[in-house]
């Protein structure tokens, strides 16, 4: 399971940032977006990956740690994604606004050589 | 009166917020209402911020003995619950955060905050992150207080209209955000290996790591540490800042020259309680000088007003990261000192820029081509007369209005507070940034290191004078396409206030040193701050004892 889950760690981070490089706005929102993908698994798997295990505690019966997940970094990723997702839902906004204003969907508002 | 003293930590976080939140209830058309409401709690945060400055020194020392006062929120304790720590740092800065704050409000009301969206409110939101950032002691609750002042700011740098303003906003959004992304990498990586957030808790469970954690552990403190140079725009990562400064409103510029130095605050505070290694701090000294030396040059080539205070802005950043790299503990507190000065320079220079703005009826010449041949009436400006060849004249003078009366004098203070020349407190600043440098050097053998800092200090500030003289002349000495702008007081007096704050930090200069010189030693021992926030107890458990 670990290793399936690095490589799509890696594949996303990978993509992500080679569309984050890229010149036209849409890409590098689709970027942002995978590479916060890549980012809130990672901050999953730092929980360290467990199957079959809770990570709200039951107090009705016997607490023992060993058998519930880690439940801070699924906290610490339910927050990430929030501030991930408001963040570029600004972003396709201000994406839209250059792209009326400017005409062209280069992110330097406009076209190389124009 | 105890209630009040014990909850008045958190305060700095929740009065921003409830008024930025009852700001929505108010409607757009009554502007008074929610201009007394922003500057009512602006001010109230700025007596709290004061408040807490005299709690954390020696005056008041029944409060909190050590200097250092712990909130636990929701009144959970410190290494599972969340914490807000003021100690001197946070309370300098909060404290120098507020007066920018409150000085841009004032600034804001004049003109800047009635078109379209509202100012206020993200204003508020602003002031908010930058509060709980200071406060924090938990290293995830530091990425969610970035992240709120972040949010506000990105709906203020977009405030105003122009293709431009969108763009350089986009600009500064994407990056931004992949500096979030690496801060929250940074700070997963940290909780996987060491288990804890809390800062305080941190700082014992670093030493007891196997080598092959630390190695993870320094990884993600490294990247933590990228995250936050981004924000405190060290080279190569800073390429966003002039443009996305320059273009942004006066007051919006002004309040982000705080913000610039809340990354520096949390690479200070996250690098001391971490103890991190010698090569880290090392590192910090050449991005230092890489990102003060190509600013310097761009001072020097820029040619619009705003640019050159962003650039002067990176400048100082520069000077601030590379003295912190020099790893000379007595360094820190006369590097704070400046840091003081430098915020308050940057942000009347902005505010100034706004109104000088106003002078020019077409843009200024960029292209070299465009450049007429300078005017004859320059003479006019000296109030005398284009001498004649026979005699002499009477002594006319003209009648310089008051309004550039003041942009002059305001704009000369700006310059030599960014030049670092008496009597402006940069001087002091400068002067006891060089001294110390030097005076910890082994007699005789200063290192290249501390030589070449205080090189580049030096030459930065003279390029500084050169460039900004050369714009000042524009700006005011020739008479050619320029209006004489109309001022309003309540523009004018923040501008003032803050040149006149800069001025009396010259004449407080030993008081103010000689806390920031205890704000520094307690920084770098975090034994007391860290024995402060696990020592706190609860409330209920305080009663408990009492009973």
């Amino acid at each position: 399971m670990e290793i399936v889950y690095v490589l799509a760690i890696g594949v996303l981070a990978g993509c992500g940032t080679w569309l984050l490089l890229r010149p036209r706005t849409f890409q590098v929102l689709l970027g942002l977006n995978l590479l916060s993908y890549a980012t809130n698994i990672f901050i999953f798997g730092m929980g360290r990956l467990a199957l079959h295990k809770a990570p709200v505690i039951d107090a009705s019966n016997s607490i023992d740690p060993a058998s519930y997940a880690d439940p801070v970094p699924q906290a610490l990723v339910l927050t990430a994604i929030v501030i991930g997702f408001a963040t570029t839902a600004l972003y396709l906004v201000v994406l839209l606004a250059l792209r009326g204003l400017t005409g062209t969907d280069h992110v330097d508002g406009k076209e190389p050589g124009a | 009166m105890s209630f009040i003293l014990q909850h008045l930590l958190v305060l700095p976080v929740v009065m921003p917020l409830v008024t930025a939140a009852a700001m929505i209830f108010v409607p757009e058309a009554r502007r008074a209402a929610r201009v007394t409401l922003a500057l009512t709690s602006t001010f109230v945060q700025l007596l709290i911020a004061i408040a807490l400055l005299y709690l954390t020194s020696d005056a008041a020392p029944f409060i909190w003995p050590e200097g250092v006062g712990v909130y636990a929120v929701g009144n959970w304790q410190a290494p599972f619950g969340i914490v807000l720590v003021v100690d001197r740092l946070s309370a300098v800065m909060l404290t120098l955060s507020s007066t920018v704050s409150l000085a841009t409000v004032v600034y804001a009301v004049a003109r800047w905050d009635r078109p379209g969206q509202p100012f206020h409110s993200l204003f508020q939101l602003l002031t908010m992150g930058l509060n709980g950032a200071f406060l924090t002691g938990d290293l995830f609750n530091l990425f969610v207080f970035f992240e709120v002042l972040l949010a506000a700011s990105y709906g203020l740098v977009l405030r105003g209209v122009g293709a431009d303003r969108v763009r350089t906003g986009m600009h500064y959004i994407a990056v931004n955000l992949t500096a979030s992304f690496l801060f929250l990498i940074g700070v997963a990586l940290i909780y996987g290996v060491a288990g804890t957030l809390n800062m305080a808790d941190l700082a014992g469970r670093v030493a007891a790591l196997s080598a092959s954690d630390r190695t993870l552990f320094d990884a993600g403190a490294a990247i933590l540490g990228v995250a936050f140079l981004v924000k405190a725009g060290s080279w190569p990562l800073n390429f966003w800042l002039p443009d996305a400064y320059s273009v942004a409103l006066a007051p919006v510029a002004a309040a982000f020259s705080m913000m610039t130095k809340v990354g520096l605050y949390a690479v200070l505070r996250v690098g001391t309680i971490l103890q991190e290694d010698e090569t880290l701090a090392a590192a910090l000294f050449y991005l230092g000088l890489a990102t003060l030396i190509p600013a310097t040059i761009a001072m020097l080539a820029a040619k619009h007003l705003a640019r050159l205070v962003s650039f002067s802005l990176l400048a100082s950043m520069g000077i601030l990261l590379a003295a912190f790299g020099l790893r000379i503990e007595a360094l820190t507190g006369p590097v704070i000192f400046y840091m003081i000065v430098s915020v308050l320079t940057t942000s009347a220079f902005f505010m100034l820029t706004g109104m000088t703005d106003r002078t020019r009826i077409t843009d200024p010449p960029v292209m070299a081509e465009e450049i007429v041949p300078p005017p004859r009436p320059i003479y006019v400006a000296y109030g005398i007369r284009t001498p004649t060849p026979y005699g002499t004249d009477e002594e006319v003078g003209i009648a310089i209005p008051a309004a550039t009366a003041f942009l002059g004098l305001m704009f000369v203070c700006c310059v030599l507070l960014v030049a670092g020349l008496p009597p402006m407190s940069a001087f002091v600043a400068k002067f006891a940034l060089l001294a110390t440098a030097l005076r910890a050097a082994p007699a005789g053998e200063v290192p290249a290191e501390t030589w070449t800092l205080c090189v580049a200090i030096l030459v930065s500030g003279l390029a500084g004078l050169i460039a900004l003289s050369r714009v000042g002349m524009r700006l005011f000495w020739s008479v050619a396409a320029r209006t004489t702008p109309r001022l309003r007081v309540l523009e004018a007096a923040p501008v003032a206030a803050l040149v006149l704050l800069c001025l009396a930090l010259t004449v407080a200069a030993d008081p103010v040193a000689r806390y920031l010189d205890t704000a520094a030693r307690s920084l770098h021992q975090p034994d007391t701050y860290v024995r402060a926030v696990l020592a706190a107890r609860s409330a209920d458990e305080r009663e408990k004892d009492r009973r």
